[in-house]
């Protein structure tokens, strides 16, 4: 297919599409109306389901609903309205079933502001609903990557019985810049073994995230994590950059992977040697990465658009082997390259300690930074 | 058991719509009634093995078990939202979900209400009995002025608590509604009635006429802390009075089914 122009939202949408999506349930909310937009005009059109629900809470059980009967299903939203979405994700995680969720991220907590943001790391990758499960979350920092992923997304949630979720910064939703859609899949509807599509010459189906005794869902609970296993062990994705000779590694996800790449070259120039890994599914994490850069690097800089959240999985990879640095920007403000270098120039030229919260410091320099 | 009784004889038997599951519900419970009737009626009609079901939260939690068709079982409240992402997907199957008064008019007030407005095309069977009974008692969105219960223990006090919720009247009011009636399940007049209205819910699915649901008045004598036959005198005697029987909406298709 040719490249176009795309705004990552619309592209969002017309790739979910081409994927051979069949429902979309929806409701509106920054920054990410544009990809309900495009359904509302282009799903009826085709002759698939659209629904702008009452609100996010009905969006994903209508989603569940239809996931059920095993159609390639997918609501999108922004973070407060993915906060209202927890409680049908837990269901549809213990039903095992596929659904794909995008999250355009903005600004928080509350009801924060409508700018980038990656906030949200933590509700998608370490829960937010209730109960133990693992989704897969995949991290898109371009609009080429956004489609790919979302298209990606419908096979894994099959593969795998599971939720896929992309989180995408707000930026990704709203910029515009060259890609290339896929060509369009004609709808395949699988009769899944599982889906309650009715009992139409066969014996009945239940779908049910529902084990009253409480040694059943110990089971359950055991089953979905051996599947977590598998995923963990094919479906690790993420690029690396300079990591070659790299004394000194940059992590960043999405956006602020992308801001922090412009760094390590110019960084790269400066005579720095430091590179970049930046995880595309930042669940299942690519632990062993990390793990492996870790006997080799002098330190790390976790670079965020939020507190310190993937933070946290840096550090349990790196074991505590060599110091590992944090500079993020929350609330909805995105990094100026400049700003990355700095932090890179300040890693590689002090003698750091191993912390257990380099936030602490980070928040000295960012009250200072900020004065 | 059947083998002892000759054809011609057979008055009663399970419905085939009915899987062998023995229910759980306490003694007395009209639950039962309720879930023999729609066994019935998907038997009439023949439509089982087409027919998904949407259990709720609440006592009827487990209906997935009796009744022979594919289900699901929603989150408290979503019912109507998960049926309505079933029958947008396959609007040849005939969905219905089966709620509560906690269920269908407290957590899941905004779900039912757009199903209804949106003239969403499933079957609502609503199981009013004034209280909640899998939590054990607790005050119902159409708990009664006055009804003791375990979180209105003084009586529902109106100034505190408000009013009771008419549910039926409020839905007939959208437009999306093809059909909505109350029945009672409190004697066999009023169940047969009851079971007319369930057909006529279904059969206005099944011909595309929209939103249907019937509300049936049930009893709680666990909860209510009486004997089940003081339980049928007491809905007959407080719970028509609060919740008049009747015919809400019929919309002109739906009219000329009956």
């Amino acid at each position: 297919m040719p490249r176009e122009l795309l705004k990552g939202n619309v592209a969002i949408a017309e790739a979910a599409i081409r994927a051979g999506l069949e429902a979309y349930f929806g409701y509106p909310i920054t920054p990410q109306t544009e990809i309900l937009e495009h359904f509302a005009r282009r799903m009826p059109e085709l002759g698939r389901a659209f629904v702008q629900a009452e609100s996010e809470v009905a969006a994903i059980n209508m989603v569940y609903g239809a996931a059920c009967t095993g159609v390639r299903v997918m609501s999108t939203s922004s973070s407060p309205g993915m906060s209202l979405m927890m409680e049908g994700l837990s269901y549809i995680m213990g039903t095992e079933i596929p659904v794909v969720l995008v999250n355009v991220m903005r600004g928080g907590p509350g009801l924060g502001n409508i700018a980038p943001s990656q906030g949200d790391y933590n509700q998608a990758v370490h829960g937010g609903g209730h109960g133990d499960y693992n989704p897969i979350v995949l991290a898109p920092s371009t609009v080429q990557e956004a489609i790919d992923m979302t298209v990606l997304s419908f096979d894994l949630a099959e593969r795998y019985r599971t939720a896929c979720i992309v989180i995408a910064d707000g930026s990704i939703g709203q910029m515009m810049e060259p890609a290339e859609l896929p060509p369009m899949q004609p709808v395949k509807r699988k009769d899944w073994e599982w889906a309650t599509n009715g009992a139409i010459g066969r014996e009945r189906r239940i779908l049910s995230s529902i084990y009253i005794e409480p040694a059943e869902e110990e089971v359950a609970n055991l089953r979905m994590f051996k599947r977590w296993q598998e995923i963990q062990k094919n479906e690790v994705r993420y690029k690396e950059y300079h990591l070659e000779d790299a004394d000194f590694v940059v992590v960043g996800f999405g956006t602020a992977g992308r801001v922090a790449l412009s760094a390590v070259r110019t960084a790269r120039q400066q005579g720095i040697k430091v590179g970049l890994l930046r995880p595309i599914t930042v669940n299942p994490f690519p632990y062993d990465v990390l793990d492996e850069l870790s006997k080799r690097a002098q330190a790390f800089l976790v670079v965020e658009m939020n507190m310190g959240q993937m933070l946290n999985d840096v550090q349990l990879a790196v074991k505590g082997r060599v110091p590992v640095e944090f500079y993020g920007r929350p609330g909805g403000v995105v990094p100026f390259p400049d700003e990355i270098l700095s932090e890179i120039q300040r890693v590689a030229t002090t003698d750091l300690q191993v912390v257990s919260d380099p936030r602490h410091a980070w928040y000295e320099r960012m009250v200072e930074y900020l004065k | 058991m059947a083998t002892l009784i000759k054809p011609e004889n057979l008055v009663y038997q399970r419905p085939e719509a009915f899987t062998e599951f023995p229910t759980h519900y306490c003694p007395g419970c009209t639950h039962g009634v309720a879930h023999r009737l729609i066994a019935e009626v998907l038997d009439e009609m023949k439509i089982i093995d087409r027919t998904i079901g949407v259990a709720p939260v609440g006592c009827s939690v487990f209906a997935y078990n009796y009744f022979d068709c594919d289900f699901v079982e929603a989150a408290h409240g979503r019912a109507p939202a998960m049926a309505t992402g079933i029958k947008r997907v396959l609007p040849d199957r005939v969905v219905f979900t089966y709620q509560g008064d906690g269920d269908l008019a407290s957590i899941g007030m905004a779900e039912i209400m757009h199903a209804a407005g949106r003239g969403e095309n499933i079957t609502v069977i609503f199981i009013n009995n004034a209280i909640y009974g899998m939590t054990s008692g607790q005050m119902a969105p159409t708990s009664l002025p006055g009804m003791k219960t375990t979180s209105s223990p003084l009586g529902r006090d109106v100034e505190i608590h408000g009013y009771p919720l008419r549910m039926s009247e409020i839905l007939a009011n959208l437009d999306g509604a093809g059909y909505i009636a109350r029945r009672s399940l409190h004697d066999p007049k009023n169940i047969r009635m009851a079971k007319k209205a369930i057909r006529i819910a279904f059969e206005t699915q099944v011909r595309g006429l929209g939103f249907a649901m019937v509300e049936l008045l049930s009893t709680c004598p666990t909860n209510w802390g009486i004997t089940p036959l003081e339980s049928l005198t007491w809905l007959e005697e407080h719970m028509i009075p609060a919740y008049p029987l009747g015919d809400y909406k019929v919309a002109p298709g739906v009219a000329e089914i009956k």
